[in-house]
């Protein structure tokens, strides 16, 4: 088994304020990864360490290590913006630019300096087909990408993630404004996209967790209780509080 | 009840007050235009709106030299001030830092409050001299009028546009930085694009400053009533002409005055419709998506 990203001892302060306490762990390549764990336990800071959206806030720094494919992410001669074209994001509620739905994912191509029309409509193209929304809006592409549901935005936020062929998708909740069949769908489309992607999903949704990744990490106050195999930490966990997490007894 | 009775006269004072205010601009609305229309009908609209000499002396009310004068320094200026309000509301808005805002955004606040005859004062004193020994001429000119109409409504468009940069919802910045964006492209595709109603309200506002001035540019435009010929050319206002007169007009030339009154009250009374229309385009497209 082969990791692709491996985070050792990473602490984040925001000013003064500690919020990863030493996070450690090793993300497995073409797998997924559930991020469990109560609200303000961290899974959102650590999920944006690992593509450096923190950097954006200037009260922010870390200690510690992340390597991607072996390179530091935060060394010094690293290009931010190439952190984030191999590592990618989909947010908490889907957020596709006031643009058509075309123009949504051309866009990282366009930044990143691909102008041939062809070349762009390929891509779209192959790009909404792995989103599974292809079929849903092949006759709109030059519709407002506001006019989908928002269960499509979001899927359309993911083509639009993988049209720039990232290594490493984060997925910050990504279902938790969504309706169950939408839910289901990019349940489905996360199975599907690990054949070609890294996944690491934080879910608040322990059924989930369960259906969607091969391993799960349990945060609790900054540090990992837990982690593994995702179905040993759940018909087996080690630690009396990841019990009491995933029975429902807090959190 | 004496409680009743408070509410009730409390409630009265502000109806009054909200429709005394009302009262006020329809009663000065229909003074300018009880006023001007006589000489409207006199003289002819098509013959005063287009019209190519004024002369009050010979009987002769004609405003286009004087339309074209306030259009031309309002469009001068905003040729410069547009571009350098976007570039400074975009630095203040992403770019800043912290403490460097809280300075930076009150002093070009103040720049605002300054009064109009500081600004004509300075102009008459500095930037005519200036102009006159860099590009010839008198120095009273277009250009001139334009560069001080510049300062003038460089905030309100820098104000306003700032405001409507800020408002995009950070979500939008976070997707294209996410997908590997630069800051620039960042604020160039995504963040201007979504904010451009808001500027182009700041923009209209500021133009309806430029066109209302009268003193800074009567100071500095030179005040000639003729149309124009090149950027160095001195030219009439609108608002200069009913300034320059109002104190020896009569008859026919007093009621022409207001006559020119109302066409530049047709002209902002455009602009703020426009201004409401992009409002209420703003509100349904970026208020009305999912965000």
């Amino acid at each position: 088994m082969e990791n692709i990203m491996q985070i050792k001892d990473l602490k984040t302060y925001f000013d003064n304020t500690n919020v990863l306490k030493g996070v450690t762990i090793d993300i497995p390549k073409h797998e997924v990864t559930s991020i469990i764990g109560p609200s303000g336990t961290g899974k959102s800071v650590f999920l944006r360490t690992l593509n450096r959206m923190n950097d954006v806030i200037s009260t922010f720094r870390k200690e510690g290590t992340i390597l991607l494919d072996g390179e530091d992410i935060y060394d010094s001669k690293v290009d931010v913006v190439d952190i984030r074209k191999r590592v990618g994001m989909v947010f908490q509620k889907p957020n596709p630019f006031p643009k058509s739905i075309f123009e949504n994912v051309a866009y990282g191509m366009r930044v990143h300096g691909a102008y041939k029309k062809a070349q762009l409509q390929e891509v779209v193209e192959s790009s909404l087909k792995n989103a599974a929304l292809w079929d849903e809006v092949k006759d709109d592409l030059d519709k407002s990408a506001m006019s989908l549901s928002g269960g499509q935005q979001q899927r359309l936020c993911i083509a639009r993630t993988i049209a720039v062929e990232p290594e490493v998708i984060l997925m910050d909740e990504p279902c938790s404004s969504l309706d169950p069949i939408s839910t289901t769908k990019i349940e489905d489309l996360i199975h599907k996209l690990k054949n070609d992607f890294t996944i690491i999903i934080v879910t608040h949704n322990m059924q989930q967790a369960t259906r969607v990744s091969k391993y799960t990490a349990f945060f609790l106050n900054g540090t990992i209780v837990e982690k593994g195999l995702t179905d040993k930490i759940f018909i087996e966990p080690e630690d009396k509080r990841t019990e009491d997490y995933i029975t429902g007894r807090f959190g | 009840m004496a409680r009743n009775w408070e509410e009730f006269f409390i409630e009265k004072i502000l109806l009054i007050a909200a429709i005394s205010s009302i009262i006020i601009i329809i009663a000065i609305i229909g003074f300018v235009v009880g006023q001007g229309y006589t000489a409207l009908g006199t003289i002819g609209i098509l013959n005063f709106i287009f019209g190519l000499i004024w002369n009050p002396e010979y009987g002769l009310y004609g405003i286009f030299p004087l339309i074209i004068g306030t259009l031309s320094v309002v469009a001068v200026s905003l040729l410069f001030a547009v571009p350098l309000s976007i570039l400074g509301a975009m630095f203040l808005a992403e770019v800043a830092p912290r403490t460097m805002r809280r300075i930076l955004r009150p002093t070009i606040q103040t720049l605002a409050g300054v009064p109009s005859v500081i600004y004509g004062f300075f102009g008459l004193i500095v930037l005519v001299p200036f102009m006159r020994t860099h590009f010839g001429g008198s120095g009273f000119s277009i250009l001139t009028a334009s560069l001080i109409l510049t300062v003038m409504v460089l905030p309100t468009i820098l104000s306003i546009s700032e405001d409507a940069l800020r408002s995009i919802p950070v979500e939008y910045k976070e997707a294209s930085l996410g997908l590997g964006a630069t800051h620039w492209q960042t604020i160039k595709n995504v963040i201007f694009p979504a904010a451009i109603p808001g500027v182009i309200t700041g923009v209209i506002l500021g133009m309806g400053r430029a066109i209302g001035e009268t003193m800074a540019v009567l100071m500095v435009a030179g005040n000639v009533p003729l149309i124009p010929t090149s950027i160095l050319s001195p030219v009439r206002t609108l608002t200069a002409n009913i300034a320059l007169e109002m104190g020896e007009a009569t008859g026919l030339h007093y009621n022409a005055l207001f006559a020119t009154g109302i066409v530049l009250l047709g002209i902002i009374i455009i602009l703020l419709l426009i201004v409401n229309w992009v409002n209420y385009r703003q509100r349904v497209t970026i208020g009305g998506g999912y965000l």
